[in-house]
């Protein structure tokens, strides 16, 4: 099912994928992993700012944005595209 | 016996409808203030079922409770410290997953907790079920069902809240979750050496102060630590098993306990209690207006139409009511000075208090509807947008994509007034880009400080009057973004903070909850008008009128004022006969003594002597006694820097009020010159904020030291520039 791993950065848009490893500690780490991003849970890349940073993820049924820079912190694999 | 009342915390995320639950719940009975020390709004009201009351705290809103932000801390230490008697944890049950992670947080705390499915209308909308008796089961704690915006569900959620406070009376039972094989040890470890010396145990659950040891809470390892010995005992226990999960698993305690929770959570649910139709997909229309709000192109472009429509319905329709309360307050004025006899008394009444407070008050239009705008923006989802979209181009200068409000409020687009920017700033949540916006906001171009540019460039760039006021406007914001940046860098200096948020889904506010939010934030300005404002008002008006003139000059004057009007009355009587030109003359005259003795006693005045000994500094940037003693005064209010200066050219009101008068004053001045006109341009627009902008300043940031650092930062700033303006300005010229 899952491919190789990747940073969330290079998710591309609209797929999906499950998050492998949160590297980020501190203020950053507990505010990412509060909002549900842990290893496990299911994240869609939805859209961009104009200025391609920060971007907004679908996970457990919310919209979340986060900046490129964050989002750096983040490892997933890219799950088969359902048709 | 009566049983006593009962207190209920309300809780939640943010945007899962607390306020609007808390609204329905306690209708108009509500008590807004401030937790002691920070800026964090405490809400009180009191539900009424059955004959009984329940006092409900609606606490912050939050994600978590950790100890990252004031609203968490705060949520948190008032379980801690008040120990309401039930928690009433209100879920976005359209999110439901995320949403739980603050309950269970409350959970292990071990206050008893109802849970709250509120928004159950998105959740059905959108094809998904929750067996809440299945929920209530397993996570066992009372769930009830609630649209907030409806008030559906509310008695059935006071009831389960009455009956789960009887049925505990006061005791806690923390919940024991697993949080993996290393942790479970040490804590059990850490629970029994706490246990065994009542380690903080008044305070804090055992079996919670060892968990937050193993997060590495600020707030609780620093209590510890002054604690005495058990502290490092724990802390090695902690480094031990942070160790053992760093080589192991390349982890740390913290983020295991992050994803156990969510692994408790997931587990629960995933036993049937949610269930989705995936042929649904619940934001999909969220989702399509995003499509166009947030497009590359069209984003941006609807955002500053937005922006602007808000921008030009603030201060069009709010100068309707502003108009009429200046007028009411004129009309106040007069009728004082009509009915009492002239004297320090109703000086102090009319300058001081009615013209200052009244001033004051005319700003609450204002303020009421932009915060119902703002408060719309919010509500709706779309000031989330802003940020999302602004987060870019801010963040370079260190600031958070809300802050674009606050700025655009303060006069980004000229003509806006600080007080309510300063206030807008509310929207943000990251502290040191709050601040740095607060701080830097007044530089805009407020609808105060433009009739004074409007005349400063109508006398010295007469031929290029639009072109002047566009690059002013365009100066103060590249000022305001670079002392950001260089505060962000210094002062105020720190990385950003997370800019992690939630893109809520569009929904329609209610105007219920609108209405609140705008009453309270305009009650608590006006109340602030009331106190300090009255309070500074009057000392500004003394500043500006004593001590009385008492040299001969003035004397002079005045006896030959007596002596004229006397004249002028007699002829109004009849007693003597004066020719039309004559009493035309006399009139000039005697208009003329007065302007005359206005501009002797304005110079002798505390503010006077301060403005004329400041020459010999000011005259670097051009400035002579007349313009200092102007600027003193538009700390008072920008708009009064030309009826002062109006005075200190000795003009009489009226004269004043002809801005003609004044330019050709300003014109036949041979201090004034283009270069000082560029020095006092720059010199208003930095310059310290009016006096009610420092007290929102106060306010907003809970401590008078920021207050007095906009206060003396900025003048400095701006004497700085000013001077170089101008010594650059006479090197040219």
């Amino acid at each position: 099912m899952a491919t190789h791993a990747l940073p969330l950065r290079q998710l591309p848009q609209n797929a999906s994928a499950r998050i492998v490893s949160v590297a980020a500690t501190g203020e950053l780490g507990r505010r990412i992993r509060d909002m549900g991003l842990v290893p496990g849970t299911i994240v869609k890349v939805i859209g961009r700012a104009p200025l391609k940073d920060p971007v907004a993820l679908r996970l457990l049924d919310f919209t979340l944005t986060l900046r490129n820079s964050e989002a750096d912190y983040i490892t997933v694999e890219m799950l088969e595209s359902a048709p | 016996m009566t049983s006593p009342k009962i207190t209920a915390a309300l809780a939640g995320n943010p945007n899962s409808g607390k306020t609007t639950l808390f609204n329905a719940l306690t209708g108009a009975r509500q008590h807004v203030g401030n937790y002691p020390g920070v800026t964090v709004e405490k809400k009180e009201g009191v539900a009424k079922i059955q004959d009984r009351e329940i006092h409900i705290v609606d606490l912050p809103g939050a994600y978590s409770l950790t100890s990252y932000t004031p609203e968490e801390l705060v949520a948190r230490n008032m379980v801690l410290d008040e120990r309401p008697d039930v928690v009433i944890d209100v879920l976005n049950a359209a999110a439901l997953e995320r949403n739980l992670y603050l309950a269970v947080q409350f959970m292990e705390l071990g206050v008893p907790v109802v849970l709250v499915l509120n928004m159950m209308d998105e959740v059905r909308a959108a094809g998904m079920t929750i067996d809440k008796a299945k929920l209530s089961r397993l996570i066992n704690a009372p769930v009830v069902e609630t649209v907030a915006k409806h008030g559906v569900g509310k008695e059935e959620l006071l009831r389960q809240a009455m009956e789960l406070a009887k049925q505990q009376d006061g005791t806690w039972k923390p919940l024991n979750i697993s949080y993996g094989p290393d942790l479970d040890h040490a804590l059990k470890d850490m629970v029994a050496l706490i246990q065994e010396s009542d380690f903080l145990t008044h305070r804090y659950p055992a079996q919670w102060l060892a968990l937050k040891y193993l997060e590495g809470d600020e707030e609780v390892l620093e209590i510890g630590r002054t604690e005495g010995t058990l502290h490092d005992k724990l802390q090695e226990i902690v480094d031990n098993v942070s160790d053992h999960c760093q080589k192991t698993l390349s982890t740390y305690p913290e983020a295991l306990i992050a994803d156990y929770r969510y692994g408790y959570i997931a587990s629960i649910l995933k036993q049937g209690v949610l269930t989705r139709d995936t042929t649904h997909d619940r934001i999909a229309r969220s989702d399509r207006m995003d499509k166009v709000l947030t497009h590359k192109m069209g984003g941006p472009l609807i955002m500053l139409l937005i922006l602007y429509a808000i921008y030009k319905f603030t201060f069009s329709v709010g100068d309707i009511p502003l108009v009429w309360l200046s007028e009411f307050f004129d009309f106040l004025g007069h009728s004082v000075e009509n009915a009492m006899p002239a004297g320090m008394l109703r000086s102090m009444l009319v300058s001081g208090v009615i013209d200052g407070v009244g001033g004051v008050l005319s700003f609450a239009p204002l303020i009421m509807i932009m915060f119902l705008l703002i408060a719309f923006l919010e509500d709706s989802g779309y000031m989330a947008r802003v940020a999302y979209m602004m987060d870019r181009v801010f963040r370079i200068f260190g600031l958070h994509g809300c802050s674009v409000m606050p700025m655009i409020v303060s006069g980004g687009i000229a003509g806006g007034c600080a007080v309510p920017g300063v206030m807008a700033a509310r929207t943000l949540r990251s502290p040191r880009e709050k601040l740095a916006t607060i701080l830097t906001a007044p530089f805009m171009t407020c609808g105060a400080k433009l009739p004074v540019y409007i005349l400063l460039v109508g006398v010295f760039f007469p031929k290029n009057e639009p072109t002047a006021l566009f690059a002013i406007t365009l100066t103060a914001w590249a000022i305001a973004l670079l002392v950001a940046k260089a505060l962000r860098s210094t002062l105020v200096r720190g990385p950003s903070t997370p800019f992690v948020m939630e893109l809520p889904p569009y929904r329609l506010p209610t105007a219920k909850g609108l209405i609140i939010h705008t009453w309270e934030r305009t009650w608590q300005f006006i109340k602030k008008a009331g106190t300090v404002i009255l309070a500074i008002s009057i000392l500004l008006w003394a500043a500006m009128t004593f001590p009385r003139p008492s040299s001969q000059e003035a004397r002079d004057i005045q006896s030959s004022i007596k002596v004229q009007e006397a004249l002028l009355s007699q002829a109004e009587g009849g007693q003597v006969r004066l020719n039309q030109e004559k009493t035309e003359q006399l009139k000039a005259q005697v208009e003329a003594l007065h302007g005359k003795f206005d501009q002797l006693a304005l110079q002798n005045s505390v503010a006077g002597r301060v403005g004329v000994a400041l020459e010999s500094i000011s005259r670097y940037a051009g400035f002579d006694w007349r313009l200092n003693i102007s600027l003193i005064g538009g700390f008072a209010a920008k708009e009064v820097i030309i009826s002062t200066l109006g005075t200190a050219y000795s003009l009489s009101e009226e004269q004043t009020s002809e801005e003609a008068t004044l330019a050709k004053r300003l014109r036949q001045n041979p201090n004034m010159t283009r270069a000082t006109a560029v020095a006092a341009i720059l010199f208003i627009m930095l310059y310290s904020p009016c006096f009610v902008t420092v007290v929102t300043i106060k306010q907003e940031t809970g401590t008078w030291r920021w207050a007095a650092f906009s206060m003396i930062f900025n003048t400095a700033l701006a004497a700085a520039l000013a001077v170089a303006a101008y010594q650059i300005g006479a090197t040219l010229a």
